[in-house]
């Protein structure tokens, strides 16, 4: 017995030696790798940022592929994978050079031919690319090193379309991959990028893993959005998804994340007194909230009633519903939201000023006699759910009778693509938002289309001016020339109301103090930050 | 006994078939569509028509169901539409976490219940009873996010004794994988232990008032012995039979507990298909499920020959 005990306490005196061994071993392990635990805003469920237009897989996109050209913080395109681009005199053809040490993660070189594959794929998903592929003539590879494209006729967005910085971003693929369906995932990541996907380590809806490629030549220009250098200062980034913003903050508080992408805003007075965590705005330009109405389904196929609402929403009801603290949003009549550079308050009067008086009036104008509004509520996300309460209280408030039905966002998502009249399932209003980055340009903001069912987005708003004035400001190069049409357009935009801008709001992301270089930036970018 | 074990295995096919067939035709008459949220916010609806056709979503719904009957006979249960991984990949990836926190609360519920139970019934009418069901009140009552938080804040942010998510597999350590899964099991085990030590309560009580029990007293026999060997065995059928049935219930809270405790398990990989629409994943899924509640509904009725010599099948 004696001897059993003396045994147990040589095992436990062993076992309290080896504790703190074991956790100095551990300790030196963490110390020796580099790691960025980010507790991303979504999940990443699928690895092709042209296939998708899921922010989630944008943001994945920018570790590990690479930009033939990026935006810079004044929004301006600026070479990313190109050493130079010339145009020509008459604006019709534009060359672009590689720069020198770019290398795809399987170590071949990165050649012209890879662009311009990667380009005809981006443009078959993307607005932005279809329209520049309208004025393309040809796009071809003349050397390993240089593509030329040709236009038909000059086309003012040819720099801006190729730099996008939101979804569909295009992305530059090796050629094999670029050759891939658009509407098929690619099979394989084999990007150019700064980072490299650890597929074995991917555990799909709970953790990814990216590697430090230390193949990668960043520009020597300093970062800004996404141009300038990607100098990556961690060995590893880890995105740590955890759905619950209750425990994501929580965790943060631990220690157990360094940063938390997108903060629930209830949640910033929680963390504001914790000396070790930092809480700011990341995204300058913020996000626009949409009030859709259906332009097929009366009383909205009215460009009266669709005005009434104008004068309905006041955008701080809104805001303090679903954002709550005043440091984070602001009222911004501007469809091309506030503080960018087509930013202007033209016409915004109605918006701004809330009249229930002359939104009633203008719903009688407009013939509305008390039938049914559908205004589809998408319960899981909170934001949307929050404003669509909000909306269906201001129309009972201007005398409408309003059905709200809830769903989750998928079922919305269906539902909204019905062009059906009310009574057979149609719809009449949903809610959603875009952020600055799509939503700062008449052509990237969808939301502004007027294309009629044929080309409109959802909701459908039909109208040959707005298109005209688009066109216009497509084929425009000269930033001020643009800002002239684009007031005619916002003009244009308050008489036919494509939508109702319910406010602007910059959304807040969390990080310990161990962290430093986090970029300002609409997209998160995981180069430049450092782990101390 | 074998042959009944046998009956009973060869009995589980045709409930998975009608599970299969309910599940597919719910889950394809329920409104919402893959394509539109693969497409994104600003698709044209001819993108949105061009990946219902790569998806196979155009095709009738017999032959879709037919295309994913003949795959599972080969035992390939599809692909998921988001990630391009297959099913069985993905529910692999999620079994053991959601395996783990299952058995380690059925334990530590069973490890709590039953004595609790047996105690009450042995104390039955004073406090000590009535503590144990005022606390197995509590244990419906309270919802699991709250217990969970609760936990939280007290272990993890002011005591910093154990993390606050996350999951380490067994084979990374024992204290690693206990430091990660203690509070989920203790929180998904409230409602359990609950369940467990009322039905214990109420067996043991019945059993107590049998004549046996009086005999074995009247023999003198050790109080200990008397509810150990006479009672609780004899009063395990019921309990057992509730153990079982608790399972549904884990399989509920687990999406729960998962979530606040960012256990990347089964029940947060079904939530996150169904929000989707990933079919493949959710048809999957119900499968393993269904088969899960089938197999250990025939472990029970197996168990009952063993705590009862009675029982014959």
């Amino acid at each position: 017995m004696k001897s059993r005990r003396m045994n147990l306490k040589s095992t436990l005196s062993a076992l309290a030696l080896a504790a703190p061994l074991a956790l100095v071993a551990m300790g030196n392990d963490a110390s020796a790798e580099k790691v960025l635990r980010v507790a991303p805003h979504a999940d990443l469920k699928n690895l092709d940022p042209i296939w998708t237009t899921a922010y989630i897989t944008r943001n994945h996109g920018y570790l590990v592929y690479d930009t033939l050209i990026a935006l810079d913080e004044k929004l301006r395109p600026q070479p990313q994978m190109l050493e130079k681009w010339e145009v020509s005199d008459d604006g019709l053809k534009y060359t672009f050079t590689l720069r020198d040490g770019l290398r795809w993660h399987d170590g071949s070189p990165v050649v012209a031919e890879d662009a311009v594959a990667s380009l005809n794929r981006w443009a078959k998903r993307d607005t932005m690319g279809q329209k520049l592929m309208d004025f393309t003539d040809s796009l071809v590879a003349s050397s390993e090193k240089v593509f030329v494209l040709t236009l038909k006729e000059p086309y003012g967005l040819v720099l801006d379309s190729i730099g996008k910085i939101s979804s569909n971003t295009p992305f530059m693929m090796k050629k094999e991959m670029a050759e891939t369906d658009p509407f098929e995932q690619v099979p394989e990541v084999i990007g150019s990028g700064p980072f490299i996907f650890d597929k074995d380590a991917w555990v799909p809806g709970s953790k990814v893993v990216y590697r430090k490629n230390e193949a990668y030549v960043p520009r020597s220009e300093p970062a800004s959005y996404a141009a300038g250098g990607k100098v990556v200062k961690v060995d590893t980034v880890e995105w740590l998804y955890i759905p619950d913003p209750a425990t994501t903050m929580n965790a943060l508080i631990a220690g157990e994340i360094d940063y938390w992408e997108t903060v629930a805003p209830d949640l910033v007075p929680a963390m504001e007194g914790d000396p070790n965590i930092v809480i700011d705005v990341i995204d300058p330009l913020g996000t626009q909230g949409w009030l859709r109405p259906n332009h097929l389904n009366p009383p909205f196929d009215n460009p009266k009633a669709r005005q009434a609402l104008l004068h309905m929403v006041r955008q701080a009801d809104y805001l303090r519903a679903i954002v709550g603290d005043e440091k984070l949003w602001r009222e911004c009549g501007a469809y091309f939201m506030c503080d960018t550079p087509l930013d202007t308050a033209i016409g915004a009067d109605p918006l701004m000023k809330q009249d229930f008086e002359m939104a009633k009036k203008l719903l009688a104008e407009a013939g509305y006699n008390g039938e049914k509004v559908v205004l589809m509520q998408p319960t899981d996300i909170p934001v949307l759910s929050g404003a669509s309460l909000v909306t269906a209280q201001l129309l009972r408030q201007v005398g409408v009778n309003v059905e709200v039905q809830a769903m989750d966002w998928s079922t919305l998502t269906s539902r909204r693509a019905e062009k059906k009249p009310v009574s057979e399932g149609g719809w009449n209003i949903f809610h959603t938002y875009s952020t600055g980055a799509d939503t700062s340009s008449p052509i990237s903001n969808a939301g502004v289309s007027a294309g009629c069912e044929e080309q409109a987005w959802f909701g459908w708003p039909c109208d040959q001016m707005i298109e005209d004035l688009r066109d216009q400001f497509s084929r425009e190069a000269d930033p001020e020339k643009q800002k002239q049409i684009v007031k005619k357009l916002q003009t244009r935009l308050f008489e036919v109301v494509p939508y109702v801008n319910y406010g602007q709001w910059f959304q807040p992301a969390a990080y310990r103090k161990n962290l430093s270089g986090v970029l300002v930036s609409p997209v998160p970018f995981f180069w430049n930050i450092e782990v101390n | 006994m074998y042959a009944y074990i046998v009956r009973r295995i060869l009995a589980t096919i045709p409930v998975m078939g009608v599970v299969a067939v309910f599940v597919f035709l719910l889950l394809h008459l329920t409104p919402g569509d893959p394509a539109t949220v693969i497409a994104g916010d600003y698709a044209r609806p001819e993108d949105i028509v061009r990946i219902r056709e790569q998806l196979g979503l155009n095709d009738p719904l017999y032959i879709q169901f037919g295309n994913w009957l003949w795959r599972l006979f080969q035992g390939d249960m599809g692909i998921s539409i988001f990630s391009n991984l297959p099913v069985t990949h993905l529910i692999q990836q999620r079994l053991e976490p959601t395996i783990m926190m299952a058995l380690t609360t059925i334990i530590i519920a069973i490890a709590i219940a039953v004595p609790l139970g047996v105690l009450a019934a042995w104390k039955q009418g004073t406090w000590v009873d009535r503590a144990v069901m005022v606390f197995a009140v509590l244990g419906f009552s309270v919802p699991i996010f709250v217990v969970a938080y609760a936990m939280i804040w007290g272990f993890s942010i002011k005591l910093k004794w154990l993390p606050v998510q996350g999951y380490t597999p067994i084979g990374e350590g024992l204290i690693p994988f206990l430091r990660n899964i203690i509070m989920p099991a203790v929180a998904l085990g409230m409602v359990y232990v609950a369940l467990i030590a009322r039905i214990t309560r109420a067996s043991v009580m019945e059993v107590l008032n049998e004549d046996y029990i009086r005999t074995a007293r009247a023999k003198g026999l050790a109080s200990t012995t008397i509810l150990i060997r006479h009672a609780l065995k004899n009063a395990a059928v019921p309990i057992v039979t509730i153990i079982g049935i608790g399972i549904a219930l884990l399989i509920g809270g687990v999406v729960v507990t998962e979530s606040v405790f960012n256990i990347p398990g089964l029940g947060r990989l079904t939530v996150d298909a169904i929000l989707r629409r990933d079919y493949p994943i959710i048809q999957g899924l119900i499968l393993v499920f269904s088969g899960v509640y089938v197999l250990v509904n025939l472990l029970i009725d197996i168990s009952y020959t063993f705590l009862d010599p009675r029982i014959r099948y």
